[in-house]
């Protein structure tokens, strides 16, 4: 479910940006951090799309390993685990803390973004008016309105 | 039909990001603290508080409290008598599961800001989406209790990763329970270094005064009276 706030909170930024145009492509980070789920990303992104410029839309999303540094030592390091067959359990485990001087605090440098990088729009305006929406809250359609 | 690329280089949760930020200078200006407390569903957040809250000597608090329906919370702290405004979610979104920044903006009208030191928002029960959605806290706490299981912090590691304090509550169920203790706090470690961790158990008050003493040090977080 939580991939279906976040599909909404894409599709406005997206609308905002279309000046009434139809778009055809939202070019998407994902950063590592932020849990979402590609798959069901898809699947909400169509769901809050119905019914707005954005809707038939492709979401070409681009998945950004995390990325951190030790506030002590300045090492960096991904915290992501590795597959389970990977064939250390231990490394199968998420690491936040330093792996060279196991200092707790580290900055993100990457693996937090939700960023929307560019769209691609339809150089036609898709309807006459404002365009941005029929008016509807696409999330109506989960209430089955 | 031609293409034309836009670029837009914006987060997806800018547009929250800049309700909470509005949110924050409200605070700012009201001199008041807020804590944004978070859990899964029957964590024991509402008991908690009023254990907390039943003392809480001069020290002027609200509750904002967020639940897809009903003010059942809402009505176990008014009892209390603090201020309690209850958001229902379920106008929002069909049952939205989360508060966001707008959803405490349009309640903040209700509350008297002026005449608090210190705001608890009551998150909806959730361990997913209130991670997500800043609200222009001073603080983030979660409540993990021993019920829920030691793997919790490997499969939710963003809400883990976004709190300041982890409180362990139900601690006196432990010995009904199969329950690794020493694996809940090495997990909180692996994803959340950083965090405070607090045992205790809301039912039996045991360890409950340390939560009073963090919750109550955030509102030394507002800004000082001029």
């Amino acid at each position: 479910m939580h991939e279906l706030s976040v599909s909404s909170a894409i599709v406005e930024t997206v609308i905002r940006h279309a000046d009434g145009r139809r778009v055809s492509t939202v070019h998407l980070q994902v950063g590592a951090l932020r849990q979402v789920v590609p798959e069901s990303l898809d699947f909400y992104f169509a769901v809050a799309s119905r019914d707005t410029l954005c809707e038939g839309a492709e979401l070409d999303v681009e998945l950004v390993d995390a990325l951190m540094r030790c506030r002590q030592c300045a090492c960096e390091w991904d915290p992501a685990p590795e597959p389970l067959h990977s064939g250390d359990p231990a490394a199968a485990l998420p690491r936040f803390r330093c792996p060279a001087c196991e200092a707790a605090g580290a900055e993100v440098l990457a693996g937090n973004d939700l960023l929307i990088d560019s769209i691609d729009v339809e150089t036609q305006p898709a309807v006459a008016g404002n365009g941005s929406s029929n008016g509807r809250d696409p999330r109506d359609l989960l209430r089955g309105r | 039909m031609h293409q034309t690329k836009v670029k837009v280089a914006e987060d997806a949760l800018d547009a929250n990001t800049t309700i909470a930020t509005a949110n924050r200078a409200d605070f700012d200006r009201a001199e008041v603290a807020v804590v944004n407390l978070m859990s899964a569903p029957g964590a024991g957040k509402t008991m908690l508080l009023e254990r907390a809250l039943a003392e809480r000597g001069d020290l002027r608090v609200g509750v904002l409290e967020g639940d897809v329906q009903g003010s059942i919370d809402a009505d176990r702290l008014s009892a209390l008598h603090v201020p309690v405004v209850q958001i229902n979610t379920d106008s929002g979104f069909g049952g939205e599961c989360h508060l966001d920044a707008n959803m405490v903006r349009s309640a903040l009208a209700e509350l008297r800001l002026g005449e608090l030191d210190l705001l608890v928002v009551e998150n909806v029960g959730n361990l997913v989406c209130p991670a997500e959605f800043r609200i222009g806290e001073d603080a983030k706490a979660m409540i993990c209790s021993v019920t829920e299981g030691e793997d919790k912090p490997l499969k939710y590691p963003l809400m883990f990763r976004s709190c300041e304090l982890v409180v362990v509550n139900k601690t006196d169920l432990l010995p009904h329970l199969d329950f690794d203790l020493e694996a809940l706090v090495a997990n909180i470690d692996r994803v959340n270094p950083e965090a405070t961790v607090m045992q205790l158990s809301a039912r039996t008050g045991e360890g409950v005064e340390r939560f009073r003493e963090w919750l109550f040090g955030v509102a030394d977080r507002a800004p000082a009276g001029g």
